[in-house]
């Protein structure tokens, strides 16, 4: 006679301890200055319909050597996009012979605070523009060139550049201009809609545990003023919407394309709730 | 990427004595050998393999580097000065080139 075993399935039941009492640990107190000069605001008061009183920036949540990296542009590894941003914007490319400088001059001028504005209502487009897709109109409209690739090493290094203009200015995205309140709207709703087989939102992590550890992470209110943000473990700059596709991704949901309606609105709702945060563009975190 | 470029941060002034930082970065891939391309070839090592510092002639820091080190190296030392002079750094890539930066000091 022949044993015939049963073997017992596992069920693995996922259990994500995030409603639990977890670590918790309080923003780190300090004072973001870079290089010893420029100091950055970190904390400011909520805008009025945002579900916390202060909003803080990612860099308190940081550890100690993190931060300091930060606060070095010697030592910020993503200093050297912000070089090779400075190059491209002077470089020549497409059929009309032009390169960024050709129109917009000395970015230093020209660029200076335009960042800390974006997404942006754009009437042509009839949808809210980040700076991807506004450098990407430029380049087809203007200098007929083909728009970057999503996350073209190219393309990072030029918005981190253009971004790195408003290093100081508060974000401020004006959500009176042609429909971005409806764009808000579905941002909002985005936010807190639970996906992927971990069936997390935004909101789960980001708002309802914030300053609690999920493994040896400290999960902070996930603003986004740093962006494009240099990601220690990356080894590399990452795009704001290469890390919202990371985030979906985690959650083991279908991941949304960049620049996709869904993840524009995302960003119109996110950028807002880090209203009033400097631009700390490049950030560094782990 | 492009060529490397090497960056270095001394101060530009310094007392007789005093112990002053030095810090260096140079962008480079540091490909370590270990990676496969599309098609499934090794991709070669081209890693940094050595870089040195010296003052005036005389041997400051040096290290080798090996290919675990990640991209664009960055490395920070401290010296005393005794006397105004040059600090000259090098750095030795795998195909044999070598980058070099110079940065003076004077020191009172």
């Amino acid at each position: 006679m022949r044993l015939r075993t049963i073997v017992p399935m596992a069920v693995g039941i996922l259990a994500v301890g995030l409603a639990g009492a977890g670590l918790r640990a309080d923003p780190v107190e300090d004072k973001l200055v870079i290089d010893g000069e420029v100091e950055l605001v970190t904390r400011a008061k909520a805008p009025e319909g945002h579900p916390f009183d202060e909003v803080v920036s990612g860099w308190h949540y940081r550890t100690d050597e993190t931060r300091a990296l930060q606060q070095d542009s010697f030592a910020n590894p993503a200093m050297l996009y912000v070089e090779r941003g400075a190059e491209i914007w002077k470089t020549v490319q497409g059929a009309a012979g032009k390169s960024c400088a050709s129109c917009h001059g000395d970015a230093a001028e020209s660029m200076k605070g335009v960042g800390a504005h974006y997404p942006k209502w754009n009437a042509a487009a009839g949808k809210p523009v980040n700076l991807e897709l506004q450098v990407d109109a430029c380049r087809k409209n203007n200098m007929q060139a083909e728009p970057y690739k999503f996350d073209h090493a190219d393309q990072k290094a030029l918005v981190t550049y253009i971004k790195h203009q408003s290093l100081g200015a508060p974000v401020a995205v004006d959500l009176t201009q042609g429909a971005m309140q409806s764009w808000w709207d579905k941002g909002k709703d985005l936010y807190y809609t639970r996906t992927g087989q971990l069936n997390l939102s935004c909101a789960s992590c980001h708002e309802q545990n914030n300053g609690k550890y999920i493994r040896a992470d400290h999960l902070s209110q996930g603003n986004v003023n740093g962006f494009p943000t240099y990601r220690l473990k990356d080894a590399d700059v990452v795009s704001l919407h290469g890390r919202l596709r990371g985030c979906v991704r985690d959650t083991r949901a279908t991941t949304p394309k960049a620049f996709s309606d869904d993840l524009i609105a995302l960003e119109v709702y996110v950028t807002w709730r880090g209203t009033g945060l400097a631009v700390e563009t490049p950030a560094v975190r782990h | 990427m492009a060529t490397p470029k090497p960056r270095v941060k001394v101060p530009a002034k310094a007392t007789k004595g005093e112990v002053i930082t030095i810090k260096t970065l140079i962008s480079h891939d540091m490909e370590s050998g270990q990676r496969k391309d599309k098609d499934g070839k090794p991709i070669p090592r081209k890693i940094i393999n050595r870089f040195t510092c010296t003052f005036n002639g005389q041997p400051v820091f040096a290290c080798d580097m090996a290919p675990a080190i990640s991209a664009n190296p960055y490395l920070e030392f401290t010296a005393k000065v005794m006397e105004s002079g040059t600090f000259t750094f090098t750095w030795v890539d795998d195909d044999g080139s070598v980058y070099t930066a110079d940065n003076t000091i004077a020191v009172q």
